[in-house]
């Protein structure tokens, strides 16, 4: 907290809290890399099929040793998710389904450490002065992020909408409700084409505001001083409820729009 | 919100998370969690059907020594009437074996007393024809009073 002081010397508490949000980049315009979204995701990507592949490897079908009971705790706990959900035989869903679940997860509970620790210790060990050190730990407060799971979702629901029903079937869903009359039907593809739209959307902004919103609490809170503390303290455990809760949300959302995608009226 | 290439990157990392988790990660665990389950559902079976077999075995032990005390019982019961019976045989045979000697004795008593009689009948004869002839004295011709004679042997 001593770093945040200094920080603060140097800053007023706006420029702080900007300096906080600024990812660290390469490249310009359109081809701007966030190295630390891609590198926190992916390494936290790493965590979470390492754990889960050591598990599979090493599976027993007796008795199961700790870390085997939990990975599988949170396997049956997303395979029941799906199987109440979804009624059909895809066998993407589940893992897909397991893979958003855990790895939001992962990438939401960055939301707990400090908002000053990581850039502290790159700036102790890079001997970097800690205005230059950009570093956005907690990759589900990049739109990009969010973007890129609910697109990944998005681009999967329009393959299997076409793949189960047809391109025909597909386009008539789209016009022929909820208005029966063909003169209406142009009226109902834009309705549907709103809907549509909107899932992606709302599912990758759901994500992003409230992990962004939350992170932005943070680093108010570390703008006050020393009462940071017990503020910091209750705004984490908060964040108990909050971090779980998003990701199962944009887990059970992801099953409900691919099984949407496979009913064929 | 600037969107930029991170979203590409994000993408390409989503797309090859998910099928690294659908081809390695999911399918084992899942088989072992399934085959667990199955190995679990078999246990409980096969104690349920262990606990329905003792209970038979128990029901057919009872049976069993029920059915083992009744045939005791009627085999006890059997031979006190054959004990009964080789006694009441073994008395009956004993009883006539008495008789029998019995018999043959009272017989033999019979053949040696009607022997007896014959002898001192004749005896009677020969001394009541000595006292005759001292008697008369005379001689008696045998011959000529044989008539009295028989009939004093048949008179005693």
């Amino acid at each position: 907290m001593s770093a945040a002081a200094a920080t603060q010397a140097t800053l007023t508490s706006q420029e702080y809290i900007k300096h906080h949000l600024t990812n660290l980049t390469v490249g310009e315009g359109f081809w701007t890399w966030h190295l630390d979204t891609l590198g926190w995701s992916v390494f936290l990507g790493f965590v979470f099929l390492a754990i889960f592949r050591s598990v599979a490897k090493k599976a027993t079908t007796g008795v199961p040793g700790k870390l085997q009971c939990a990975v599988e705790l949170v396997v049956e706990f997303v395979g029941d998710s799906v199987k109440s959900t979804f009624h059909g035989t895809n066998p993407l869903i589940a893992p897909l389904a397991l893979t958003v679940f855990v790895w939001v997860l992962l990438m939401n509970a960055m939301d707990w450490v400090p908002v000053d620790f990581l850039p502290w210790i790159i700036s102790t060990v890079g001997g970097i002065e800690m205005s230059h050190v950009y570093m956005k730990p907690v990759p589900t407060t990049d739109p990009n992020m969010t973007f890129a799971l609910a697109l990944g979702v998005f681009i999967l629901t329009i393959y299997y909408s076409i793949k189960v029903k047809g391109v025909g079937g597909f386009i008539k869903e789209l016009t022929t409700q909820p208005f029966g009359h063909w003169s209406l039907y142009p009226v109902n593809f834009i309705l549907e084409m709103v809907t549509l739209l909107a899932r992606p959307l709302s599912l990758a902004l759901r994500l992003f505001g409230n992990l962004y919103a939350g992170e932005l609490i943070f680093l108010l809170i570390a703008t006050i001083g020393l009462f940071q503390l017990p503020v910091h303290f209750l705004w984490a455990a908060f964040h108990l409820l909050i971090i779980p809760l998003q990701a199962f949300i944009f887990m059970m959302l992801t099953i409900v729009y691919l099984s949407l995608a496979h009913e064929d009226h | 919100m600037n969107i930029n290439a991170t979203l590409l990157g994000e993408l390409i990392a989503f797309v090859v998370f998910v099928i690294f988790c659908m081809k390695f990660v999911w399918p084992p665990i899942m088989a072992a969690i399934e085959a667990r389950q199955a190995t679990i559902a078999d246990g409980l079976a096969a104690s349920d059907r262990a606990a329905k077999d003792l209970e038979l075995a128990q029901e057919k032990a009872t049976n069993q020594l029920k059915e083992a005390k009744v045939q005791a019982a009627s085999i006890v019961d059997a031979a006190k009437k054959h004990e009964a019976k080789i006694v009441e045989e073994a008395a009956g045979k004993a009883q006539a074996e008495k008789e029998k000697i019995l018999a043959s004795g009272h017989a033999e008593i019979e053949t040696e007393r009607n022997r007896a009689k014959e002898e001192l009948r004749q005896q009677v004869a020969l001394l009541a024809v000595a006292g005759a002839e001292k008697i008369l004295e005379r001689s008696i011709d045998a011959a000529t009073h044989s008539d009295i004679l028989d009939k004093l042997v048949a008179e005693l």
